[in-house]
């Protein structure tokens, strides 16, 4: 991370080359469960973007800071999901009280990424790849901004299914699967880009 | 020594966070009147915006304001307001139910088509496209877009046309607006003898492309003691609070376009 080359670089890795939905298979359940709308999507999408950045570096503070120096790193996962619980939790009070716009706006998003494996996925991968305090915030950020345009992809595709003639068989989750499966295969185009 | 660590560290964790949760959840404490969820729980919920509000929840805080009617929830019904204006502590003058009709009966083989539509399934994109598939330029397209608009399921596709369930339908008047050609109309249900066409073209031309064509011959009008029936713009329409649902018209109707339900 020491030029802005660097950044960028990193961001499109985070981004294309391992999106968090397309190569590294996490966070699937929103991505289905939520893309059925471009503009819940999109919500969708940026109340992940907030939890992902503020969870990395809370994560990663935790981690160097208590773990570590006790030896016990072997806990992590399960002070990871305490973490990003009470973080989720946490802020949902505070954009109640501060911004009620952006607090409607996310609505029942926030609290429902509790449980997205993509914000554990990201904290564990910090964890594993040693990244720096502030590698670990962009990745956050820039994982989580690849699955935004990961679910809004796909939320027009599904937009476009709907009103298409699809044989009965394949109606509904079948489709969505082989457009999220087809939509993978062309991601992996974005391998050896960086 | 490892495992009492492990215990300490992961209680002490959670003990921290709950103190700040519970110091959040005091010092970021927002007043909501506590009216907002008691008026939420009276509304349709279905969040069909036909209130022009964002969803219930928006509407149920902007009557607890006093910015919305509180009769301003058509799929609540007459219980619902009567329940809100409880709360409010307001007196509200009870509406008669509405319901959505279909002002149409050109089925498939009724409706002359113009031509085979086979794109995009919409009524708005089918409409546009040379006039319609259907001949009648008044005609429902049937390819639901109503429909789709529709948050009660009341709505189904038959034979070509729509068909409202009166039953399900909630007067919401989203289906209203969805449609391309004012097909559907809010009606009071109590109303049900109906004409169901709305083709304004002079008798030859209506009746050239569907055989239930309305061809303002006027002959309801005649039959019509109570003078509730117009013939105007080259069709019948039946005002509904002169009309007593004796039935007369749909007797005579050469095009038995005036259904009783």
């Amino acid at each position: 991370m020491s030029s802005i080359t660097d950044v960028l670089l990193f961001m499109v890795s985070c981004i294309l080359t391992n999106n968090f939905i397309f190569s590294r298979f996490l966070g699937c359940c929103p991505f289905l469960g939520v893309s059925s709308k471009v503009e819940t999507s999109v919500s969708m999408g940026l109340a992940v973007t907030f939890v992902m950045t503020i969870a990395s570096l809370f994560c990663w503070l935790i981690y160097n800071f208590l773990l570590i120096p006790m030896g016990l790193t072997y806990m992590s996962t399960i002070s990871f999901i305490l973490v990003i619980a009470a973080l989720v939790q946490f802020v949902e009070m505070f954009l109640k009280k501060s911004s009620p716009t952006l607090y409607s706006a996310l609505g029942i998003y926030l609290p429902l990424i509790t449980t997205n494996c993509a914000v554990l996925g990201v904290a564990t991968l910090n964890m594993n790849s040693s990244y720096g305090l502030l590698q670990s915030v962009l990745n956050g950020t820039f994982s989580a901004l690849g699955f935004l345009l990961a679910i809004v992809l796909m939320a027009g595709v599904r937009e476009r299914l709907e009103s298409s003639k699809i044989p009965a068989c394949m109606k509904g989750f079948p489709i969505t699967l082989v457009s999220a499966g087809l939509m993978a295969v062309a991601f992996m185009g974005f391998s050896g880009l960086v | 020594m490892t495992i009492l660590y492990a215990g300490l560290l992961l209680g002490a964790l959670g003990i921290i966070f709950g103190g700040v949760l519970t110091f959040a959840s005091k010092k970021f404490h927002v007043e909501v009147d506590e009216r907002v969820g008691k008026v939420r729980e009276c509304l349709g919920g279905a969040n069909c915006g036909a209130c022009g509000y964002p969803g219930c929840d928006g509407f149920a805080a902007a009557v607890v304001k006093g910015e919305a009617p509180i009769n301003g929830c058509a799929p609540a019904g007459e219980k619902g307001v009567k329940a809100i204006a409880a709360i409010m502590g307001q007196e509200v003058a009870t509406s008669e139910k509405m319901v959505a009709r279909v002002l149409c009966q050109g089925e498939n083989g009724i409706a002359k088509e113009r031509y085979a539509y086979d794109g995009y399934q919409s009524c708005a994109t089918a409409a546009g496209l040379a006039g319609g598939p259907k001949d009648c330029r008044f005609a429902c397209l049937g390819l639901g877009d109503c429909m789709d608009k529709c948050a009660f399921g009341a709505i189904s596709m038959k034979d070509g046309i729509a068909h409202v369930d009166p039953e399900k339908c909630t007067a919401c008047g989203a289906c209203v607006k969805a449609c391309p050609r004012s097909v559907l109309k809010l009606l009071p249900l109590s109303s049900n003898v109906i004409v169901r066409c709305r083709n304004s073209d002079v008798a030859r031309v209506a009746r050239a492309v569907c055989m239930d064509a309305c061809i303002g011959c006027g002959r309801c009008k005649k039959e019509c003691q109570y003078e509730a029936i117009t013939v105007e713009g080259g069709f019948a329409r039946i005002n509904p609070d002169k009309c007593t649902r004796c039935g007369a018209c749909a007797a005579v109707c050469p095009c038995k376009c005036i259904t009783i339900d």
